[in-house]
C-alpha cells in the first residue's frame, strides 16, 4: 500500500509542474464552456418545455464538466505506458516486485488528480462569479456535494478502470491510435459529454444508462447539478460501484492473460 | 507549385505504406465528427429549430465547416506540428533553404487521414444539398464552393497565428484550441445561435461567421444582396494579418539550438 502512495506522490509532484500549461488550459475551458452554454441558451429560448432538465441544472452540469475534465474524459491517455509496452521497456517493469496493473492504475489516476486540481478552481470560481444565464449555482444542500464528491471519486475509478483495457489491447495490436480513438470517442460520447443524456431520444437513453459509459461523467455531473438527487443518486453510485468491481476484476483478468503471452519487443 | 505536387505525392505513398493504421485513422476521424452530428441530431430532434434553421439547413452548414476545416487541417497540417519543429531544431535547416518558408512547412506534412472527416463532410452534403430546399441556380453553387474553399483558406490562417505564437513560447498555445477546434465544433450551428456578442466578434476579429452565417443566409434566400453572396472573399482579408503576425514571430525567431 505505501508503494502505491509513494507512486501517487510522485507522478503528483511531476504533474504540478506543468503550470504553464495548465493557465493556458484554464483558458481553454473556460471558452468552451462559455460557447456550450450559449449553445443550450440558444435551443431554451426555442422551446424551454421540451428541455429535460433545467437551464440552470445544464449550466451547472457544464461548467463543473469543463473544471473536471481531466477527470472525467477517457480520451487522456497516459503516452508512457503506450510506449513502454511498444518500445519493450515494459520487461523492467514485470521484474519489479510490485503489481503492474496497480502500478498503472496509480500513474493514471495520479497524473489526472494533478491535473485538475491545478485547473479546477479557477474555472469553478469564474463560473461562480458571472452573471445569471451563465451562472454556476452552488448544489442544493452539504449532502448533495458530499454525493457529488462520492460519485465523482468512483467516476475516476471507472475511467481508468476502462482506459486500463486500451493499454492491455496495446500488447496485442502494437499500434494504440485507431483502437485508442474509436474506443475513447465511443465511451465519450455515451458518458454524455457532448449532449447529457437526459437529451438522448426516448430508447437510446434506456440503453445508455444501463452501460458502464453511464457510470463515468454522466453521474456526478447529474448528481451536482440537482437532476438526481436523494434515493436515486444513491442507486447511482451503487451502480457505479458494481461497474468498477466488474471493470478492475475484468482488466486484472485479462492482463494476466495478456502477459503470459507477451514478446517483449526488441532490446 | 510542380515540387509541391511531388511532396504531395511521396506523403502518400509513405502514408500508404502503413494500410491497416491509416484506414483505422480514417475510421477514427470518421467517427470522432460522427458523433458530434449524432448530438447534433439529437438536439434537432428534440428542437426541431434553432435560431430559426431547421435541421436540414443546420447540416448543409455543418457541411461546410467540417469540409473546409479538414481541407485545411490536411494541408496546413505542418503549421499543426509547428511547435515540434521548433523545439526540435529542423526549423533551423528550413532557414537555410532557398525555399519560401510558409511553403516548407507546408510540405514537411500532408496528413492524408484527416480526410476521413472530408468523406463524411461530403455524405453530409449529398443529403444536406437537396434537402435544405434550396433552388441551385448558379450562383448559389458559386456561393457554396467560395464558402468552402474561403473557410479552408481562414482557418489555414488560424493555423499560421498558432505557429506565429509558437515563435514566442516555443510550445504550442492551447487556447488557440479554442478558435480552431472550438470554431468547427461550435461553427455546426450557424453562429449566430451563440447571440450577438459572439457573432460580432466572429465577424470582425476572428472573421469565421463571414463564410459561414452571412453566405448561408443568401443560400437561403433570407438576404437577397450580393454583399452576403461574397462575405467569404472579405474572410480572405483576415489572411494579412494572420501572415504578418507571422513574419513578426519570425523576426524574433532564436534556434532551441537542439
Amino acid at each position: 500500500m505505501t508503494t502505491y502512495f509513494s507512486l501517487l506522490k510522485m507522478r503528483f509532484l511531476n504533474s504540478l509542474q506543468y503550470r504553464a500549461a495548465a493557465l493556458a488550459g484554464i483558458a481553454t475551458q473556460f471558452g468552451f464552456g462559455f460557447m456550450f452554454i450559449s449553445q443550450y441558451l440558444a435551443f431554451y429560448r426555442v422551446n424551454p418545455l421540451a428541455f429535460p432538465m433545467g437551464i440552470d441544472q445544464v449550466v451547472s452540469y457544464i461548467w463543473v464538466q469543463q473544471a473536471f475534465l481531466t477527470l472525467y474524459m477517457t480520451w487522456f491517455f497516459e503516452g508512457d505506458i503506450f510506449s513502454a509496452i511498444v518500445s519493450g521497456q515494459v520487461a523492467y517493469d514485470l521484474a519489479r516486485p510490485m503489481d503492474l496493473y496497480g502500478k498503472w492504475f496509480c500513474q493514471c489516476v495520479a497524473t489526472r488528480l494533478a491535473r485538475a486540481i491545478l485547473r479546477c478552481f479557477p474555472v469553478l470560481i469564474l463560473g461562480l462569479l458571472l452573471p445569471k444565464p451563465y451562472a454556476l449555482t452552488l448544489p442544493s444542500d452539504g449532502l448533495q456535494f458530499l454525493l457529488f464528491v462520492i460519485s465523482s471519486i468512483l467516476t475516476l475509478g471507472v475511467v481508468v478502470a476502462f482506459s486500463m483495457f486500451i493499454y492491455i489491447s496495446t500488447f496485442y495490436t502494437l499500434s494504440p491510435t485507431g483502437v485508442r480513438i474509436i474506443s475513447s470517442v465511443f465511451a465519450d460520447f455515451m458518458a454524455g459529454s457532448i449532449v447529457p443524456l437526459p437529451f438522448f431520444p426516448d430508447g437510446f437513453r434506456q440503453i445508455a444508462e444501463l452501460l458502464p459509459f453511464a457510470a463515468m461523467q454522466n453521474m456526478p455531473l447529474r448528481i451536482y447539478s440537482g437532476n438526481i438527487s436523494g434515493m436515486e443518486a444513491l442507486y447511482g453510485i451503487g451502480f457505479q460501484l458494481i461497474w468498477l468491481v466488474i471493470l478492475v476484476t475484468g482488466g486484472k483478468l485479462w492482463m494476466k492473460k495478456a502477459l503470459k503471452r507477451v514478446v517483449v519487443q526488441g532490446g | 507549385m510542380r515540387l509541391y505536387i511531388k511532396y504531395i505525392s511521396i506523403h502518400l505513398k509513405s502514408q500508404m505504406q502503413y494500410k491497416a493504421s491509416f484506414f483505422l485513422m480514417i475510421v477514427g476521424q470518421l467517427l470522432l465528427s460522427f458523433t458530434v452530428l449524432l448530438g447534433l441530431y439529437f438536439m434537432m430532434d428534440r428542437f426541431k429549430t434553432v435560431g430559426g434553421f431547421t435541421l436540414e439547413q443546420v447540416l448543409l452548414c455543418f457541411a461546410v465547416v467540417l469540409m473546409a476545416f479538414s481541407l485545411a487541417e490536411c494541408f496546413a497540417r505542418g503549421f499543426d506540428l509547428f511547435p515540434e519543429m521548433i523545439s526540435n531544431g529542423e526549423f533551423d535547416r528550413v532557414l537555410v533553404r532557398p525555399r519560401g518558408i510558409i511553403f516548407q512547412v507546408l510540405a514537411t506534412k500532408v496528413e492524408f487521414s484527416r480526410l476521413g472527416r472530408l468523406i463524411q463532410a461530403a455524405i453530409v452534403f449529398t443529403y444536406a444539398i437537396p434537402a435544405s430546399g434550396v433552388i441551385w441556380t448558379w450562383d448559389k453553387i458559386l456561393t457554396l464552393v467560395l464558402m468552402v474553399v474561403c473557410g479552408a483558406l481562414i482557418f489555414f490562417g488560424l493555423f499560421l497565428v498558432y505557429a506565429g505564437f509558437t515563435f514566442f513560447t516555443i510550445e504550442g498555445l492551447e487556447f488557440m484550441n479554442v478558435l480552431t477546434d472550438g470554431g468547427r465544433e461550435f461553427g455546426t450551428y450557424p453562429y449566430s445561435i451563440y447571440g450577438d456578442g459572439i457573432l460580432k466578434f466572429l465577424t470582425y476579429v476572428i472573421p469565421l461567421a463571414l463564410f459561414q452565417y452571412y453566405p448561408l443566409l443568401y443560400l437561403l434566400d433570407k438576404k437577397k444582396d450580393i454583399l452576403h453572396m461574397l462575405t467569404p472573399l472579405l474572410g480572405l482579408l483576415f489572411l494579412i494579418p494572420c501572415y504578418l503576425f507571422f513574419l513578426l514571430g519570425l523576426s524574433r525567431y532564436k534556434s532551441t539550438g537542439s
